[in-house]
Formats: C-alpha cells, structure tokens, sequence
C-alpha cells in the first residue's frame, strides 16, 4: 500500500511541483480554449495566448520564488 | 527511416532518458553497494518489466483516441512537465534552490539503506530489491511519458524511442564500467534543454489541438524551444540570489 501510494505521490509530481504554476498553466490553457471557440476564424490569436502566456507565467513565477529567497535570506 | 526531421524529437528523448537514467543508475548502485548485486539486479528487472506491461497495456488504448483530444491532453501534460523542469533549472542556475548533486543523493541512499539493515537484517534483501524497483519503475515512467509525449500521432514514436533506448544504454553501460554515481553529467543543464524542449512541443501539440496552424508547421517547434531558452536565461539573470553580503 505505501509502495502504491509513493508511487502515485510520484506521478502526480511528475506534473504539479509548484502549484501556484500548474494553477497559472491550467489558467493560460483554459484562456486558449475560450479565444479558440469564440474566434475559430483567429487561430492565431489563441496561438498567442498560448505562447505568452505561458512565457509570462514562467517569467512571474520564477521571479517570485526568487524574491521569497531573497526576503527569506534578508530575515535571516 | 530516421530522417534530420526527427531530430528534435529524439534529441528531446535523449537527453530527458539520460537524466533520469542517471537518477536511477544512482539508487541501483547504492542498493548494489549496500547489498550486492542481487538485489539490485532483480529489482531493477522487476521495475523494467512493470515498465514493459504499462508500456504493452496501456499503448493500444492511445490509438483509440481522436487525434486533437491526444494533442490536447499530451500538450497539457508536455506543458506541465516541461515547465516544471524549466522552473527548477531557472531556480537551481539562479542559486535559489539547490542543484541536484548524485553524489549527494548516492550517499543519503546508502546511509538509508544501512540503517535500514541494522533495523531489519532479515528483510533486508528484500527492501533494497524494492528501492531498486521503485527507482527504476518511477524514472521509467518519465522516460515513457516524454517518449509517447512527443511522438503524440506524428509517427515519431520509433526515432524517439531510439533516443530514449540510446540514453538508458549509455547510462546502463558507463555505470557497469565506472560502478559510481555519474555526479559529473551536467544535470541541471540538461534539464535546462529538455525543459526548453518539452514546453516548445507542449505548446504546438496543445495549439494544434486548438485549432492553430502556427506559421512554418513543424519549425515553430524551434522557435519555440529558442524564445523559451533565451527567456530562462533571461531569468536567470534577473532572479540570481544575491550574497548574503551584498544583501544591504
């Protein structure tokens, strides 16, 4: 049962380390499929939600885990 | 036949099955170390051929589904991973966090398994079988995930399944010979590239799910693979800890 479970534990953090950035991908996704079913004629501009926005996710994302390091080296 | 068109994919393969042929390599020579061969062998067997009937068991089903669903949920998956991956290489080159060390990883492994042989020398053989198992099943289960990822419907199941064979090979015989931890492979620079890589397929397969026709087909993946690297190092630059010292 604890092999099962680790095993399990493991697949999902294959996908989800950081939740905050799975959260952030499923939200860029979700606003891809909105532009693709509202403008179908516009297959471009889903394409650019979905570049940048993940582009912009990872950006934001690293840059406040790198802020929490440094607050967290200033309180030490 | 393996043409240049299929080398992203297999690179990607490649250089994803070296890391975390790696990390398994280092489990199995730790449990060799602490309890011989044996064990270690038969776990690691044990954890190829779980690999094998997943692998056997769940592949047809793939072919059943519609193709844009595949693409859409691989595309998910790939993006998921592969930022994941990207995220941490930014954060490990940046100094946030840690880099990976095998060494490291090789000696908390062993001083585990040592302790666990003064608790339960009895069991023993049978536990260090299971590390083994365990490490070998669960990096294998990245291994096939990035293969059947990135050959999602597009015939590229064969080239990047070579590249992932090749790695595991290469990582299988190079331990058989040093009999160490491969501390020296640049992991957080591969992972760096892969991730770079499975976000650029990540973000094609789930926009030709949607619908898009991105601009030069199948080269967009190298765009894609190129904006993604200039912004980690980008990011890396922008979120480098400062030294305890210089913080004011």
């Amino acid at each position: 049962m604890n092999i099962l479970r680790a095993i399990l534990r493991e697949l999902t953090g294959l996908f989800v380390d950081d939740g905050a950035l799975a959260l952030e991908i499923l939200a860029v996704v979700t606003l891809a499929g909105i532009s693709a079913s509202l403008m179908p004629d516009i297959p471009l501009a889903t394409g650019g939600i979905l570049l940048l926005g993940c582009l912009g996710v990872l950006f934001a994302n690293v840059i406040r885990a790198g802020r929490r390091s440094t607050q967290v080296l200033r309180r030490d | 036949m393996i043409t240049w068109a299929h080398a992203p994919a297999m690179t990607a393969a490649f250089l994803a099955s070296l890391v975390e042929a790696v990390e398994a390599l280092t489990i199995v020579l730790a449990v060799a170390t602490v309890r011989g061969w044996r064990p270690a062998g038969l776990g690691a067997l044990a954890g190829l051929t779980s690999l094998v009937l997943i692998v056997v068991a769940l592949g047809p089903l793939l072919d059943r589904v519609p193709l844009h669903l595949l693409q859409l949920g691989i595309g998910i998956l790939l993006l998921l991973f592969g930022m994941r991956w990207l995220r941490k290489a930014i954060l490990r080159s940046a100094g946030v966090i840690p880099l990976h060390d095998e060494a490291v990883v090789f000696a908390t492994e062993t001083a585990d398994l040592r302790e666990q042989a003064r608790r339960h020398e009895a069991r023993l053989d049978w536990l260090a079988a299971l590390a083994s198992f365990k490490a070998v099943l669960l990096e294998g289960l990245e291994v096939v995930f990035v293969v059947i990822a990135l050959s999602a419907g597009r015939e590229l199941l064969v080239p990047a399944s070579v590249g992932a064979l090749a790695a595991c090979l290469l990582v299988a015989g190079v331990g058989v010979v040093v009999h160490r931890p491969l501390a020296r492979v640049p992991e957080n620079t591969l992972k760096f590239v892969v991730g770079v890589m499975l976000t650029a397929f990540g973000i094609f397969w789930l926009g030709e799910g949607l619908g898009v026709a991105w601009p030069g087909a199948d080269l967009a993946i190298v765009a894609f693979a190129v904006l993604f690297l200039a912004a980690g190092r980008a990011a890396v630059v922008v979120v480098r800890r400062p030294t305890a010292e210089a913080l004011p």
